[in-house]
């Protein structure tokens, strides 16, 4: 009815090559933008913020970074948890050297630092694919943790060893720190996942994402075209490692706001990531938001939701009952549509566009 | 000058210094290179007939174990509660063959790799869920295994073995054996080796996949209880075991994802590697380097041979 592009007409190449080829894709996606900006805000309650949308944002943040290396290039990674530490200290120990320049300017710096270490060990990718590869990146993982663990410089030396998040304000309001509100939080994260989506889509539809697509569908293929492989790869690994080490502070100072950082960033923080974007749809930045909608607040929905609906459970059989309930959605939803939740949505969207008539 | 001796030359002269702590070290990495080792043979055998990377291989260890433990406390005598987990590792393969594998015939590896995500997350809810989450004692002397060390006076010192650790040596040797004789001797053996060689090649055959399926995950499950069993009279059964299944992949990498032997080969190489580098240059850096030397070792190897020390040389075509 409404969704139909009856009567746009495309007299140039760009155009039929643009991002939203339809104009109630972009209509849709600034009305996303309103909501997101102005409805949530003003009317959903600090739990829901806090607890919902500010994990959501975290988490989708880290998917497009990890879509971008496994979903776009093809190279299976099982250490973003630790590229999203690095970037978490780095940021800790940029704002405790320089505490005058402004928070924000060090959460994405710090992603710089993320993307240099996960060229170094996108190294190997050269030589070893597939689930060679994955076990390798799990070497990251590993060694990465133990550096955070057993590196006192990296925590400034606290007793606890974790990561003191200091409040720090940007015109007088503070955005981190126990005193910012989770409204503050949620509008710096927001304006900073907008931002930094709307680089990785001009990035996947641009040069470098036809080669990554290229090297994905075969790398020796790609190369004979004239893709250079050492290049491609690690600007994969460059931009995935960004990604998550800008997830990874905004995760410790605008959400969890310190403590626990050794935790955070484990062996399953690796996987509930990739869980992500293959629930979501490898190879779309959509299915990454999908995924991380999926994932992070399965959780929080099965704690308070099935209680809604007249399901009494105890502290650890709901913790039991998650597990369960988790693994088998991971297996439904593989089964149903292993392209991911991004699949359904153009199915959907395809189904719309014909309606009412079947083709 | 000085850093460069300790990491060059200390360390083997305190190993010429007490060579009964050097095999005594060794003789650790050996115990749980075995291990490592049965874990991996877990992951090959699956690997090799269904093209699955199964991550579920360290949950089904422990699975097992508390399966066992769990129906002995429920007043089993021992040799039945074995038999019964058994069953149990029976049904579960069917069940995975069945509910996973079946509907997602002929997708892209990693799809498969997600679902056996699922089946861990599966697993780890219900054993939690039946037999609660706290660590439990195996129940070594119910099973007839042997308990207490022997002194082994030598090298000017003394070498200590457990006799746990003996036993375990031994019956993943005879494990590893009467598996080499089931694949090579047996009807069954060679349909496997069939499937693993190609899928199409043995379904035009006459060779149900779907039946060798389930029999190359009951075979994993046997071993994953043997494991659980022999893990479990080490330290105790609980959910915590699982992350040191992550383990098994090194030596998975080092060995290659097809072989058998590689399997072992690997599995004793990282086990012996982790426990002479974390005693000897551990120190150096402040310790806990068991949780990644392992890894570096197999990327090093990696970066040779990238299909692994025994793997089947990887040809691309265009």
């Amino acid at each position: 009815m409404f969704y139909r592009e009856a009567g746009q007409y495309k007299t140039s190449y760009a155009s039929d090559m643009a991002v939203f080829p339809i104009r109630q894709d972009l209509i849709g996606v600034l009305l996303i933008l309103a909501v997101a900006y102005a409805a949530i805000p003003a009317f959903a309650s600090d739990f829901f913020i806090s607890s919902v949308m500010i994990p959501f944002l975290v988490f989708s943040l880290a998917a497009i970074g990890l879509n971008v290396l496994t979903g776009y290039t093809g190279l299976i990674s099982l250490g973003t948890g630790a590229f999203m530490g690095v970037g978490a200290y780095a940021c800790y120990k940029l704002t405790t050297i320089f505490p005058g320049v402004n928070i924000i300017v060090w959460i994405v710096v710090s992603g710089f630092f993320s993307a240099a270490v996960g060229v170094v060990f996108g190294i190997p990718s050269l030589r070893i694919k597939g689930f060679y590869l994955a076990v390798a990146t799990l070497a990251a993982q590993f060694f990465l943790q133990w550096c955070f663990v057993r590196i006192p410089w990296l925590y400034n030396y606290n007793a606890s060893g974790a990561i003191e998040v200091a409040q720090r304000t940007l015109f007088d309001i503070p955005i981190t720190g126990p005193r910012a509100t989770p409204e503050t939080r949620y509008f710096i994260l927001l304006t900073l996942v907008v931002v930094l989506t709307w680089f990785a889509s001009n990035l996947v539809h641009g040069r470098i994402g036809r080669a990554w697509m290229a090297v994905r569908d075969m790398d020796i293929a790609a190369e004979l075209m004239g893709i250079k492989l050492l290049d491609t790869k690690l600007l994969a690994f460059a931009v995935s490692s960004f990604y998550a080490g800008v997830a990874g502070a905004a995760m410790m100072f605008l959400w969890y706001g310190g403590g626990e950082a050794s935790d955070a960033f484990n062996i399953n923080q690796s996987f509930n990531i990739l869980f992500m974007i293959i629930i979501g749809g490898l190879g779309s930045l959509l299915g990454a938001f999908f995924g991380a909608a999926f994932i992070s607040t399965l959780p929080t929905i099965l704690k308070f939701g099935l209680p809604a609906i007249g399901i009494p459970l105890a502290g650890a059989t709901a913790e039991h009952l998650t597990h369960i309930l988790v693994g088998g959605l991971i297996i439904f939803f593989l089964i149903v549509e292993p392209h991911g939740l991004a699949r359904l949505w153009q199915i959907g969207k395809q189904k719309l566009r014909m309606w009412p008539f079947p083709y | 000058m000085d850093i460069l001796y300790k990491i060059l030359i200390d360390p083997f002269v305190q190993m010429g210094a007490a060579p009964d702590l050097l095999v005594q070290t060794v003789w650790e990495g050996l115990v749980s290179g075995v291990l490592y080792a049965l874990i991996a043979l877990g992951f090959v055998l699956i690997f090799k007939a269904s093209g699955v990377f199964n991550f579920a291989q360290g949950i089904m260890v422990v699975f097992a174990g508390l399966t066992l433990v769990g129906l002995h406390e429920m007043g089993l005598p021992a040799p039945i509660a074995l038999l019964v987990t058994l069953g149990v590792m029976f049904f579960i393969a069917v069940a995975v063959e069945r509910v996973v594998l079946r509907p997602l015939v002929n997708q892209p590896d990693i799809i498969l790799f997600m679902a056996t995500f699922g089946i861990t997350y599966l697993l780890i809810g219900f054993g939690e869920l039946i037999f609660g989450g706290n660590p439990k004692r195996m129940i070594t002397e119910e099973l007839y295994l042997p308990s207490g060390a022997i002194e082994w006076k030598a090298f000017g010192g003394f070498v200590q073995f457990q006799k746990i650790d003996v036993a375990a040596a031994v019956i993943a040797a005879l494990m590893i054996a009467v598996l080499a004789f089931f694949f090579q001797k047996t009807r069954i053996g060679r349909a496997l080796r069939a499937v693993a060689d190609s899928h199409k090649a043995a379904l035009s055959v006459g060779i149900s996949l779907n039946q060798i399926w389930v029999i190359v995950w009951f075979t994993a499950g046997i071993v994953a209880l043997v494991t659980g069993i022999m893990w479990g009279a080490r330290s105790d059964v609980s959910f915590a075991l699982q992350v040191i299944a992550l383990k098994a992949l090194p030596v998975l990498i080092l060995g290659g994802f097809t072989s058998v032997p590689g399997a072992i080969v690997g599995g004793l190489i990282i086990g012996i590697g982790e426990k002479i580098g974390e005693f000897y240059w551990g120190p150096l850096v402040g310790g806990g380097i068991e949780s990644w030397l392992a890894y570096f070792i197999a990327l090093g190897f990696l970066l040779f041979r990238p299909q692994g020390l025994f793997g089947e040389k990887i040809i691309e075509r265009i």
